[in-house]
């Protein structure tokens, strides 16, 4: 689902992640966030956090089971443990992300490619998920305890009638993009690496382009707000912070 | 869907316990003993989460659980996998043959969203999760991630919905896991009355240990 964009706005910023990066900001109160898969087959990992009181955060079972879904697209809201919308998927040409893949730790990234240390590949050295997230949340003055499920954008992930997964390659082509909106201040924390069920043998994680924009009104979010009664109440706990 | 029954014996457990509808609970088992959770009246969500006794930073992980299994329902044979890649516990008997760790548990504040603003005042899973917390005092509230729901029927469609569907559960079905390590166990038998989690009828629980 994608939904157009009538309002011409130029770019506050833009800033090219590389395929293993890893960045944290805050997403200020009525910016959008676009993140756009620059070569395809991306794959990026997202935590959002209350930017003021970190200790609340995306709570994906609260996000899928109150909006009865598994996968994540347009029009769908991304709520925190507290009831509010962290981020609101304002737009998504891709059609799929995914909520169950998690993180590689260390360990499970060294079982699925071998080694890849920064003494032989310097900066192309292995990454992985945990310890990319657990560096940059490592920023605001969190630790492990703050490390929650995350969101894998971009990447596609089915259950078949008895429960078992399957990942979809090419879920997103060159050039595919999410946008986010922000109905309060969110620390988003994110790292751009391969998801952990993508069955490609070798260690390639994709880059990917953000860039910022102002939101002109907040119109932009009316089809999140008003896909079901569930989002609007998730607003409206949102917009209590700010009464 | 495979059901697995177990030969322990209740009159050999060295530890019972029965914890009433609605109510937190919060114990500790060792490395080698079996746990039993069982559903006594049927249909009653038994939200759990597990944590490492020695370092309760170390917690049940359900993304890494359901990858590694590569499926997104637990039952005999599921390992429950910590967020640094150990094996907390094993379930090694379920005569139910599905639970959820998708559907997390119910909040105050989640309540607010899923059913009327009005309902923020009615008991929930995560109030409990807090008050067994911060009365231990070992973790608190960033402590809390993504539960399982013992008992609880919440399938994925092809399509990517997601559906509450009525429990699989009965009277005296019961799950079974063998820990693998210390674990301090968390549980809110759950006080939803929003939907059909309970079968409408928040009911007791009881928790056996065997060495």
């Amino acid at each position: 689902m994608t939904s157009e964009n009538l309002e011409l706005q130029a770019a506050l910023y833009r800033e090219a992640v590389p395929g293993g990066g890893h960045t944290s900001f805050i997403l200020k109160r009525g910016q959008v966030l676009r993140i756009t898969d620059v070569e395809g087959g991306a794959n990026v990992s997202v935590m959002l956090l209350n930017a003021h009181q970190p200790s609340e955060r995306l709570n994906l079972p609260d996000t899928l089971k109150g909006q009865h879904t598994f996968r994540l697209t347009a029009g769908q809201c991304l709520y925190s443990d507290m009831g509010r919308v962290l981020a609101a998927i304002v737009t998504d040409t891709c059609g799929w992300h995914d909520s169950v893949g998690g993180l590689l730790n260390a360990e499970e990234v060294h079982k699925k490619y071998g080694a890849g240390r920064y003494q032989e590949l310097r900066n192309g050295f292995f990454r992985n998920g945990v310890d990319n997230m657990l560096v940059e949340i490592g920023k605001w003055n969190l630790d492990l305890h703050d490390l929650l499920m995350v969101l894998n954008l971009f990447s596609k992930v089915t259950v078949d009638a008895e429960g078992g997964f399957h990942f979809v390659p090419g879920n997103s082509r060159p050039g595919d993009y999410v946008e986010l909106y922000a109905p309060m201040d969110t620390l988003v924390v994110m790292t751009a690496l391969q998801h952990p069920m993508d069955p490609a043998p070798a260690y390639a994680p994709r880059p990917v382009e953000l860039a910022w924009s102002q939101a002109q009104s907040e119109g932009i979010a009316s089809a999140c707000r008003n896909s079901r009664p569930e989002n609007a109440r998730a607003f409206h706990n949102t917009e209590r912070l700010y009464i | 869907m495979s059901l697995t029954t177990s030969t322990l014996s209740p009159e050999n457990a060295v530890f019972r316990h029965v914890i009433p509808a609605g109510e937190p609970y919060l114990f500790e088992v060792k490395a080698g003993q079996t746990l039993r959770l069982l559903d006594l009246e049927g249909n009653q969500a038994v939200d759990t989460l597990f944590y490492s006794a020695s370092n309760p930073r170390e917690r049940y992980d359900a993304q890494r659980t359901l990858r590694r299994q590569n499926k997104v329902y637990l039952s005999t044979g599921t390992v429950l996998y910590s967020n640094v890649g150990n094996p907390l516990l094993t379930i090694v008997a379920d005569t139910c043959g599905r639970h959820d760790t998708l559907g997390g548990a119910c909040a105050q504040e989640s309540n607010t969203v899923r059913y009327a603003l009005g309902k923020r005042y009615m008991h929930s899973c995560r109030d409990n999760f807090l008050c067994a917390c911060l009365n231990d005092g070992r973790m608190n509230k960033r402590d809390i991630s993504a539960n399982i729901n013992f008992f609880m029927n919440v399938p994925v469609t092809p399509e990517g919905g997601l559906t509450f569907e009525d429990g699989l559960s009965a009277p005296g079905k019961y799950v079974e896991l063998r820990a693998e390590m210390d674990v301090i166990v968390l549980i809110s038998n759950c006080p939803q009355l929003n939907n059909p989690c309970n079968g409408w009828n928040p009911t007791p629980a009881e928790v056996l240990v065997w060495n």
